[in-house]
């Protein structure tokens, strides 16, 4: 019982609660300490020095002028970080993308690196570095980058996962292939088939805080670093990787993090700090200004995707295929496998068929960006989605109901699902009074449904019972969105005491045992699941002390809301004693009163989501007015209502982001046209209606509590569910994301 | 027991969608096919997730696998 994680329909006291949230006071006063805020005695400025160039040989560079700059302590380049790599491709790949090695391979990639007194004496000294360059040609977009006749950026890629295996370089480092069934005698059958192509930009997460660090290496080999991330134990092994350190000799230890939404999962300035303060011998703070989080940091893929979907008269989608192209930037990445797998996910297919291709391009690296690789996919198919309803007459919502996976289906991309929320997503879609209201001029409404794996992974935690009856839990996940709050209220549930008297720390990565980082919705229910056992472990602590303390046996002790009961009738005269009772007697019961868990939170559960959008455009201008959007997503169980409806929010208002504006613009030099929030549009509150939410509850059966991750889902619907509204609206089917207002406009000429 | 590959895990083993493996663990399957086909080690080090029944395992390796269980080998994806 103590460690089983089987979901048990436990009833709840704290759970389900809307409290105050534990990090909200010093974030609302501006007492949180960010990335940035981190300080040390005699700390350096550090400052990098980016390539102006997509593409381009480093024949050579001179930083004689810059070491002789008074105030400068520091200059390093790739000679200062020695290949420690020992083969690993991804982890050279790693380090070449914080550090350029004999070739620049986008416009920002780093070159060299300056520690300086201050930030004036930096800069300056930065523009004393002279970098011979030879332009090589280069290649941005993701369907040129394929072509036989582009630059091929790496001699040393080849295409895996197609027979007979290439001899010859190319830009395409993988394909990868899913589904089952015949879908070529699927489309026989079929009385419509629908075939389309689409485009979906690059964007960024646009998290407010830039990357930032403090870093501090001492002579004997040991250091500390203090940085914003998404798992402090995952940089502390790169970067130790990377510099030839111990592992254990770096403490890293996490900010509060000002948003990550996947970009805070990789490291890209952070060894270059260690390597500054190695060689100058005092404590380097790097801050990236906003150009360089766009230029130097990881945005998503930009994609070219290709769907065929065909159904027979009554409605039943009969086969279906996809061809993803995902642009990965300049290292080989694997985004095209997530969205090949995440394709028809939504949908019960008898034949079906998904293909992804990974494409190099002279782009920066790309990186996770919520629910990876996952909207553009949805996007392509729920659009074809639409048409296809339109083409046999059926509703839209009637169409994905008859379709819809449920539990038994063999997903597209391989199991078979157990109790999943797609068809309750949809039915509560059809009842939301949303669906029913009226629509004005030159307004539209569409929906989408989307999908998302959710992971668990290694997790540690402690709870430590304080002299005083409060209790301190210290988890390694990093809270990126309440998960602090949500975790004490777990630790409060399971020992009976109020949620006031649990507060939850992030531990450093000497405090703890390793964890896996934030990402893939797994805070809260990975973090979740090791508090309770801890906690669960607590109370077994806390009942062989009562029984201690009465010297009866434990079998004796039970623990019940809050206090050891001795049971029976020959204990009748002891009274019970609460958790702060035994804590102020430890000492004479066997010393302090802790509980731990290591152990890998596997078993997460699938989650899926249903979005409804209505737009209004104005024909005159392309632009496009969001006016009502409603998210309904299964939670698993909702542990804090609020943070669960934040994140759909949130979800909801990025993926609106990236329909309507959000796009990374490359010259035709291969440089960043738009690297700052005046030229790349994220929405802010005035562009967004109230996102209003509805949670649905089908429990996760490998969770004590049914939890299911629920931070990523909610992005994978908007573009799909904005494009359809979009497309209803002006009467054209929008193919190209973001659906900007020339691009709108573009759109209705060419119909006219 | 009929084991399923998805995606690039097929390379590995010779381009099989299906393969026979007797297994009564993820480690016992994960080194089984590892000494039949070499080039799953590889495969391994990228990363491999074992679906059981529907449950998605990523890391416990100690994880059975019940008699006549669906096995679908997937690829270790990464999230945000």
């Amino acid at each position: 019982m103590t460690d089983s994680t089987s979901f048990t329909n436990q009833k709840f006291k704290v759970i389900g609660q809307r409290v105050r949230r534990q990090d909200g006071m010093d974030k609302v006063t501006g007492r949180a300490k960010y990335g940035a805020d981190a300080v040390a005695p005699g700390q350096l400025v550090g400052v990098i020095l980016r390539s102006p160039h997509a593409h381009a040989k480093i024949k050579k560079i001179d930083t004689s002028r810059a070491e002789k700059l008074k105030g400068v302590k520091a200059v390093i380049t790739s000679k200062d970080l020695p290949d420690y790599t020992n083969g690993n491709r991804d982890l050279l790949s790693m380090l070449e993308n914080c550090m350029a090695r004999g070739r620049a391979l986008y416009d920002g990639h780093a070159v060299a690196a300056i520690a300086a007194v201050d930030a004036s004496t930096a800069r300056k000294a930065l523009k004393l570095i002279k970098v011979d360059y030879k332009i090589l040609p280069h290649v941005t977009d993701v369907d040129a980058a394929m072509q036989e006749d582009a630059p091929v950026i790496h001699d040393w890629v080849r295409t895996i996962g197609v027979e007979p295996a290439p001899s010859k370089a190319s830009n395409v480092s993988m394909r990868s292939e899913f589904g089952h069934g015949d879908v070529d005698a699927g489309f026989a059958k079929a009385d419509v088939i629908i075939e389309k192509s689409y485009k979906t930009e690059q964007t960024h997460q646009g998290y407010i805080e830039p990357h930032a660090c403090l870093a501090s290496m001492s002579p004997d080999g040991s250091g500390e670093l203090w940085v914003t991330t998404q798992g402090h134990f995952a940089y502390r092994n790169w970067c130790a990787q990377l510099l030839g350190l111990d592992m254990s000799k770096l403490k890293v230890t996490s900010s509060e993090i000002g948003g990550g939404f996947g970009g805070k999962t990789h490291i890209w300035m952070e060894p270059i700090a260690l390597a500054l303060s190695r060689k100058a011998n005092r404590p380097v703070k790097l801050v990236m200004s906003r150009e360089e989080v766009f230029r130097a940091s990881g945005p998503t893929s930009s994609t070219s995707i290709d769907v065929k979907i065909g159904a027979t008269k009554d409605g039943r989608i009969v086969a279906a295929t996809s061809e993803c192209r995902y642009q990965g930037g300049a290292f080989p990445g694997a985004w095209a496998v997530i969205g090949a797998m995440t394709s028809f996910a939504c949908y019960d297919l008898e034949n079906v068929k998904t293909v992804g291709y990974e494409v190099v391009c002279n782009r920066p690296k790309v990186a996770a960006y919520r629910a990876p690789s996952a909207p553009m996919a949805s996007f392509a198919t729920e659009s074809t989605v639409d048409l296809v309803a339109e083409a046999l007459g059926m509703d839209p919502v009637d169409f994905r109901i008859l379709n819809a996976a449920k539990e038994g289906t063999r997903a597209s991309y391989g199991p078979t699902y157990g109790p999943i929320g797609i068809g309750p997503t949809l039915e509560a879609v059809k009842k939301h009074p949303h669906m029913r209201a009226k629509l004005k001029k030159n307004q539209g409404r569409g929906m989408a449904c989307g999908f998302w794996f959710n992971f668990g992974g290694q997790t540690s935690c402690t709870i430590n019972v304080a002299a005083d009856g409060t209790v301190n839990l210290s988890v390694g996940t990093i809270d990126v969105g309440g998960s602090r709050s949500s975790l004490s209220m777990i630790c409060a549930e399971e020992l009976g005491i109020s949620y006031e008297q649990v507060r939850t720390h992030i531990g450093d990565t000497a405090a703890l045992a390793h964890n896996d980082m934030t990402d893939g919705s797994r805070g809260t229910f990975a973090s979740g699941m090791a508090a309770i056992i801890a906690a669960r472990r607590t109370k077994e602590v806390l009942k062989l002390r009562a029984a201690t303390a009465w010297e009866i046996p434990v079998e004796d002790v039970d623990w019940q809301a809050g206090y050891a009961v001795a049971l029976g009738d020959k204990h009748s005269n002891l009274e019970p004693l609460s958790l702060a009772d035994i804590a102020a007697n430890t000492e004479n019961t066997g010393g302090p009163v802790a509980g731990h868990n290591e152990f890998v939170a596997d078993g997460a559960g699938v989650s899926f989501a249903s979005h409804i959008c209505d737009v209004e455009v104005d024909p005159e201008t392309g632009s496009t007015r969001v006016i009502r959007y409603t998210v309904i997503q299964d939670a698993g169980k909702a542990i804090h209502p609020d943070y669960v409806e934040g994140q759909f929010q949130g979800g909801a208002a990025q993926g609106i982001g990236w329909a309507l504006n959000e796009e990374y613009i490359y010259g035709e030099d291969g440089r960043l046209q738009n690297p700052g929030f005046l030229d790349y549009r994220i929405p802010v509150c005035s562009d967004l209606p109230f996102i209003d939410t509805q949670i649905l509850e089908i429990p996760n059966p490998n969770h004590p509590y049914g939890v299911r991750g629920v931070g990523e889902t909610s992005i994978v619907p908007p573009l799909a569910a904005v494009g359809n509204a979009v497309s209803n609206a002006v009467g054209v089917r929008m193919t190209h994301v973001p659906m900007s207002p020339p691009r709108i406009l573009a759109a209705l000429e060419a119909e006219a | 027991m009929e084991v399923q590959l998805s995606g690039p895990l097929r390379a590995a083993v010779g381009n099989q969608s299906v393969v026979s493996v007797e297994a009564r663990s993820i480690r016992e399957l994960f080194r089984t096919l590892s000494e039949r086909y070499p080039e799953f080690t590889v495969s391994i080090a990228n990363g491999v997730a074992v679906a059981i029944n529907g449950n998605v395992y990523r890391d416990d390796w100690s994880t059975a696998i019940p008699e006549n269980a669906e096995v679908v080998l997937l690829p270790r994806i990464q999230g945000g």
